[in-house]
């Protein structure tokens, strides 16, 4: 064996798509967002996109983290705010895919009104939220996304909240694709993310992950790579199911799968279909 | 700084008639801006307006996001992607902006913001006057940063100075701050918007070197770090940690001190060329009356009165309020008996006044808690208090 195969055999094929100057990364041995990170680079490999038109943007939290190790250009923005920023880079350089990339609590706690709003004005971002059920990054808090019964830090005796349903909420505000995987379902999730990249408008996928250190912990659930196990078989695939019937319990079941693929046209064709029709050729049509 | 040919769609050149929030947007459509992200408040409304009536002949982005926050952030992303972005507010709005405009002054994103200023706190007085958030725009955001803020006196000075304010914005790559007032902002004057081509607008320090080579927070002699647009292929890093000179945070107290200390010196340091004030007979003035927005106009009254009663009364108009000018003030200091400092709040501008006075010579405020402008009266009595 020549020495450049040997080197080529030891170069990690991820390499090209990551910050390796960065790594290794901060989150802990047995944390789901590393598995996600993985088949998001599957899926942008196996699209042959152009990377320099790929933008990633992240919020606060520990899947907040994520833009910093991804190689394209990508922005760590504030605490629930990577979906307006999205937005204005999308309609800033409308040629861009532009894939958000934060956690639960990011996008359905502080930032759900950004999300809410997006989805409804069919922005065209692909949004891809690591769900690990509480705020990790600052201690394992309650989230908008905690199973009644799950024990937080700040719901130390049990959450008795209800909790958001996020493909429900994204279907309800017309998100064109929404699916939810556990991140152990590492071929779905690539192939949901390449699927998305196909499609135009809000698009949404949910991964369910582990976390070890705090929820994990807290509820004695084991460690990551049992929760991990336990998310995957405790999970029915059932595509194109009601988004009504999506209710994640603590520690039971849960539905996954595809569950919209809808085409509807997104914030800037509506805008200049809109304005043709209003205007006539005074219209500047944008970004076409 | 290049020149940058001034794009003749957005200009609309001739005479008109505007008040101050339109010729803000016809302002920002001559500076070029083309990205407009907004949520509607009063008084500052009709710029939005104006900017979404305009916009669909000239070619570009108007959105009416869900609130406030959005609307700054939204700013940030399109100045990353190359877009010259504005939004336009008044004091709640401006409070739900503040952690963003600390974002874009920690990714040194270039945007700029309009504050049509009303009476305060929280709701206060939606459609009356008030100059009650000359302090939150230097130190609302928190943390410890500067950024540039202009005080317009007239709808001929929001067209000129939002094309001033791009202009800063995208030299010292910081966000820039229009603080005008209802009273200007709804005021209709002559506003005489010139040709194209008599409009100075500068370009964005674009990098130009080698891709790989690229650093985003690498400061060049001017202190300002060249900027790229994404989706040119660098395919680089901006976090509103702190970091280094590649973008990639860096979590300790050296960075953080280089970090800090670039924010601040990048304007302190470039001061004497950013800051513009009007003054006028202050070589032999016994008392100098400092002031900006609406409330220069009628100190301007007083200062007639005054001057009629044979006191020897100059004026400083500050154009920029932020940064401060203080070098010029700590000058006056020296001759002055004192400073007269009327503004629509209860005392803002006037700890400045005095800080760089640095008692030598007093600063008398003349205080008004919103909801109408001074009597000019009641500056006159000031004026004539502090020549004795």
């Amino acid at each position: 064996m020549s020495k450049d195969v040997k080197a080529q055999e030891a170069k990690n094929p991820m390499e090209d798509f990551l910050r390796m100057d960065r790594i290794p990364h901060i989150w802990c041995s047995g944390c789901g967002i590393g598995v996600v990170v993985t088949s998001f680079v599957d899926a942008l490999r196996k699209s042959e996109i152009d990377l320099n038109k790929v933008a990633i943007v992240s919020g606060i939290g520990c899947t907040g983290r994520v833009a910093g190790y991804v190689k394209l250009d990508s922005f760590h923005s504030t605490h629930g705010r990577a979906i307006p920023f999205a937005t204005g880079l999308k309609l800033g350089n409308p040629e861009m895919q532009v894939v958000v990339f934060s956690g639960d609590g990011d996008i359905a706690g502080i930032g759900g009104n950004h999300f809410v709003h997006a989805a409804r004005r069919n922005m065209d971002i692909l949004v891809i939220c690591v769900n690990n059920f509480n705020y990790a990054m600052t201690g394992g808090q309650v989230a908008a996304t905690s199973p009644i019964n799950a024990n937080l830090s700040t719901a130390p005796y049990g959450n008795f909240e209800y909790p958001f349903s996020l493909p429900y909420l994204a279907d309800a505000c017309g998100a064109t694709y929404v699916a939810r995987w556990t991140c152990l379902h590492i071929r779905r999730v690539t192939m949901s993310i390449q699927e998305a990249f196909q499609k135009k408008g809000f698009r949404f996928i949910e991964v369910i992950a582990p976390c070890v250190t705090l929820y994990a912990r807290r509820n004695r659930l084991g460690d990551g790579l049992n929760l991990l196990k336990y998310y995957h078989d405790n999970s029915e695939i059932r595509h194109g199911a009601d988004t009504r019937t999506l209710d994640i319990g603590y520690q039971g079941k849960m539905i996954v799968g595809k569950f919209v693929d809808r085409e509807k046209p997104p914030f800037l064709e509506c805008m200049n279909t809109h304005m043709k029709k209003a205007l006539g050729d005074k219209y500047v049509p944008y970004g076409e | 700084m290049k020149k940058l040919k001034v794009d003749p769609k957005g200009v609309l050149t001739g005479a008109h008639y505007l008040d101050g929030d339109f010729a803000i947007a016809e302002g920002a459509l001559a500076a070029g801006c083309r990205f407009f992200a907004g949520y509607p408040i009063t008084p500052s409304t009709e710029t939005a307006e104006r900017f979404a009536e305009r916009i669909p002949f000239v070619g570009g982005i108007f959105i009416q996001m869900e609130d406030e926050i959005a609307s700054v952030t939204a700013l940030i992303g399109a100045s990353w992607a190359g877009k010259k972005a504005m939004t336009v507010t008044s004091g709640p709005g401006f409070s739900l902006m503040m952690e963003n405009i600390g974002l874009a002054v920690m990714m040194e994103a270039p945007i700029v913001i309009a504050n049509v200023q009303r009476g305060g706190p929280s709701t206060g007085l939606p459609t009356l006057v008030g100059q009650q958030d000359m302090m939150q725009v230097r130190w609302g955001s928190h943390g410890d940063y500067k950024i540039i803020a202009l005080s317009p006196d007239s709808p001929q000075e929001c067209f000129d100075l939002t094309i001033q304010a791009f202009n800063l914005s995208e030299t010292y790559r910081v966000p820039t701050f229009i603080m005008t007032d209802e009273c200007v902002g709804h005021m209709h004057e002559k506003v005489v918007i010139p040709p194209a081509d008599k409009i100075e607008v500068v370009e964005r320090k674009w990098y130009e070197g080698p891709k790989e080579k690229y650093l985003p927070y690498k400061p060049d002699k001017d202190m300002i770090p060249f900027m790229v647009k994404a989706g040119d292929g660098y395919r680089f890093h901006t976090t509103g940690l702190t970091h280094d000179e590649r973008g990639y945070p860096v979590i300790n107290a050296e960075c953080q001190d280089w970090v800090v200390r670039h924010l601040n010196d990048k304007i302190t340091k470039n001061a004497e060329k950013i800051i513009k004030y009007e003054e006028e007979q202050t070589d032999n003035a016994e008392v100098v009356v400092v002031s900006y927005g609406i409330t220069s106009r009628v100190a301007y009254r007083a200062v007639q009165l005054a001057r009629k009663a044979g006191i020897k009364v100059g004026t400083l108009r500050l154009i920029t309020v932020w940064p401060f000018p203080e070098k010029r003030i700590k000058e006056l200091a020296q001759k002055v008996k004192a400073f007269v400092v009327p503004e629509i709040n209860y005392g803002q501008m006037v700890l400045e006044v005095e800080r760089a006075a640095a008692g030598k010579a007093p600063a008398i405020l003349v205080p008004h808690c919103g909801g109408w402008v001074h009597n000019p009266e009641d500056i006159l009595k000031a004026i004539k208090e502090a020549a004795k």
